[in-house]
């Protein structure tokens, strides 16, 4: 700036003009302040200027629509999740259950759970496309990858391709959004996981205050309970319908409830138990799974800030009925008893679960969950010479803390006591785990 | 099927219960600030209605059913945009099955695309806290800003509601010349804090500052949106030693631990101020807002 390189000059040849006489001395002062007056005046005016022409609205604001959001195309994220546990060893099944959907359940010691890679992005005013990409070693799952309407309308959406079932409450979390570091016991049983739908759903919103969203959805059915072979047809394998309703009580506090039904239609569906022998034995069972899901979630935060704290109560109970042929695959030549028998299957199981996760102070929460299944009635028809009909109730008691130095990153340790198998109760689960995420990370539902 | 009939009883009731609107526009406002702006330009001409309060955190909202049943509802969103509801919007808007407010729709209106924005980061990564990539979204508390936003948000009313274009011109200047003139008012009643030193949580009172001349010394916020830790505290304390603040700025919805242990430590007082419309009755709309914010802003730093 002139003004600051003229002062220094000013006062050198101040120094250097000793003899100079006073009243010269003041003419100098006075033309430096005049000096100074004259550009503060028009530094002022420029600002001044500056000021308005910020003022003013950018002229290409108005123009400029591209959607808001990120503004990186696609939204880019990757979680990284990985756990230590220190638990019992050996086999872990759900007793009294068929299971054999899709499980990444971690085994003791270190683990790297899967990493998982999404892309999102809005395709064009009609439709979005999200995918999901699980990494587990050698292998890469698409765990989803589907298309949704933007602007049908009327409240209706259509999604399709591979998607995480509306059905339930914790249905639709990936791991990483789960309150604890690993799946309810319902969950497991029910889904492995969670139930993925290869296929389309429809969702309907209603046009009034309170919400109220119908759903139904048709799906290959090649998922646990359905199986890959009940997906191999040209209708349905499965099909779920889904209502949810929800709201908020006062400022403080919302609410969901809702209740769901899924119809599969398993062919050769493989399951392994151990026999009467306690030999491996794997069953293939055909015929009808039909599973009715009710869930409710009540949240709470301070004049409905959760900044500081906040109460999560989550409850979810399933009923299922399943009807059909089962198979026991010949296991004699390890010692075992099925010798390929095929005979009627009938089965009526429940099961629930509640939880309630509390933040007390910023980025640290404390949950609590309970477990519970009913191994229900059973029957394996002439079978039942083979396999067990468990009478027991599989249970857990867990109980986490977590702390997210933001909410880009998570850390947590959980403490379980895990009688899900009969016989092996496993009174000392401790597990650590961290869930970190990098680039964008879609908002999470409610 | 049972099942079947109880939905369509459920359905039914909730049908019968939701009243037609007898206003033109139904306006889902992000924030009250923008609510209390509608209201302002659109009267009865539109039924307005806030998805979060003044004692919420803007940044950090979930996507409740309520919100979505209200976005399924609405001809109009009016949001702060600039990634100030980047966490909750998106997700409302995809759930809610309505065309008419998606983003690039005439029933999506953004109040910073009208707006030149301050602090504008040139590099984002972030290692830098949660911050506002665009530039800072919280632009409501400079007066002048709704002057200008008013005007956008008019010109909007009457594209969705032509009938209504006059209405809303008339209205908007109505609201224009009472908010210049108290604009000039709290100027002069607030000349005296120009150049005050100044300490606040978050970055959500840079306009104000700017507007009033207040000098922002410190950020209770190491990084935007990251809680204050105990370092950044000692050493903030240590930067108030040398250099003397007047007072904490900050809002109801942040945790106040951090504010009062420096307020006590440093001996400078923390203001609790209104952040937004509806904050306390003293600032129901929001010429009140700055009545309220001007006068203890006054009483405080004084
Ligand atoms: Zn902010």
């Amino acid at each position: 700036m002139p003004k600051h390189a003229l002062l220094p000059a000013a006062l050198l040849a101040l120094g250097a003009g000793t003899a100079q006489a006073d009243s010269s001395l003041d003419e100098l002062r006075a033309e430096i302040r005049q000096m100074r007056d004259h550009y503060e005046t028009r530094l002022a005016e420029l600002e001044a200027r500056l000021k308005q022409a910020e003022a003013r609205p950018a002229p290409a604001a108005e123009a400029a629509a591209a959607p808001s959001g990120n503004d990186i195309n696609p939204e880019i994220g990757l979680v990284l999740q990985g756990s230590y546990a220190r638990r019992e060893g050996g086999e872990h099944h759900l007793t009294g259950y068929l299971t054999g959907g899709h499980d990444h359940g971690s085994s003791r010691g270190f683990n790297l759970d899967h990493t998982e890679l999404t892309l999102a992005a809005n395709i064009d005013t009609q439709f979005r496309g999200y995918a999901n990409i699980a990494f587990v070693d050698d292998a890469a799952e698409v765990e989803e990858a589907w298309f949704q309407t933007l602007g049908l309308g009327k409240g209706f959406t259509l999604k399709a391709g591979r998607f995480l079932s509306g059905i339930g409450y914790a249905n639709e979390q990936h791991p990483h959004a789960w309150d604890f570091a690993d799946n309810s016991l319902m969950y497991r049983a029910l889904f492995g996981e969670h139930l993925g739908q290869d296929g389309v759903q429809a969702k309907w919103l209603a046009p009034v205050e309170t919400f109220l969203e119908l759903g139904l959805e048709m799906g290959r059915g090649g998922n646990f309970p359905g199986s890959a072979a009940g997906g191999d047809r040209n209708g349905p394998g499965a099909w779920a319908a889904f209502a949810h309703a929800g709201g908020d009580v006062g400022a403080n506090a919302s609410w969901r409830a809702g209740l769901s039904y899924l119809h599969a239609k398993p062919v050769d569906r493989d399951s392994g138990m151990e026999d009467l022998n306690d030999v491996e034995a794997e069953t293939l069972m055909s015929g009808h799974s039909r599973t009715w899901l009710a869930d409710f979630v009540w949240k709470w935060a301070p004049d409905g800030n959760p900044r500081a704290r906040s109460l999560k109560v989550q409850a979810e109970y399933f009923h299922r009925r399943e009807r059909g042929d089962l198979t026991c695959a010949d296991n004699t030549a390890d010692g075992g008893l099925c010798s390929g028998l095929t005979d009627a299957y009938r089965s009526r199981q429940s099961g629930w679960y509640a939880q309630t996760v509390y933040q007390f102070m910023p980025r640290w929460r404390l949950g609590l969950r309970y477990d519970r299944l009913d191994t229900g009635s059973v029957d394996f028809g002439a079978n039942n010479a083979n396999l067990p009909v468990a009478d027991y109730h599989p249970n857990k008691w867990s109980f986490m803390v977590d702390y997210a130095p933001s909410e880009f990153s998570l850390l947590r340790l959980q403490l379980a006591r895990d009688h899900a198998m009969a016989g092996n109760p496993d009174n000392g689960q401790v597990t650590l785990q961290y869930v970190h995420s990098l680039g964008a990370h879609g908002a999470h539902r409610y | 099927m049972l099942m079947r009939n109880l939905f369509a009883v459920v359905l039914m009731g909730l049908l019968l219960t939701a009243q037609p609107s007898r206003a033109a526009l139904n306006v889902l406002a992000c924030e009250p600030e923008w609510a209390a702006l509608v209201a302002e330009v659109a009267g009865d001409r539109a039924k307005v209605t806030s998805a979060t309060t003044a004692r919420q955190d803007p940044h950090h909202i979930e996507a409740r059913p309520s919100l979505i049943a209200r976005t399924r509802n609405a001809d109009l969103v009016v949001c702060s945009g600039a990634d100030l509801e980047v966490g909750w919007l998106p997700l409302l808007l995809r759930e809610s099955g309505n065309p008419r407010v998606q983003a690039g729709q005439p029933g999506h209106f953004e109040a910073t695309r009208h707006l030149r924005l301050l602090e504008k980061p040139a590099r984002v990564d972030r290692s830098m806290g949660d911050v506002h990539a665009a530039g800072n979204p919280h632009v409501h508390l400079d007066p002048r800003n709704l002057l200008l936003v008013s005007e956008a948000l008019a010109r909007r009313l009457a594209e969705l509601d032509p009938a209504g274009a006059a209405d809303y011109a008339a209205r908007r200047a109505a609201f224009a010349s009472r908010m210049q003139t108290a604009i000039a008012r709290w100027e002069k009643e607030a000349a005296s804090l120009r150049g005050l030193p100044v300490v606040v949580q978050h970055r959500s009172w840079t306009y104000l500052a700017d507007w009033l001349g207040l000098r922002v010394v410190a950020d209770l916020e190491p990084k935007p949106g990251v809680e204050p830790s105990a370092a950044h505290l000692a050493r903030l304390l240590e930067t108030l030693k040398a250099q003397p603040a007047r007072g904490i700025l900050r809002a109801a919805y942040l945790s106040p631990r951090a504010g009062d242990w420096l307020a006590e430590k440093a001996g400078v007082p923390a203001l609790t101020l209104p952040y937004s419309v509806g904050d306390s009755p003293a600032s129901a709309d929001l010429f009140g807002l700055f009545d309220s914010l001007v006068a203890q802003l006054k009483a405080g730093l004084q």
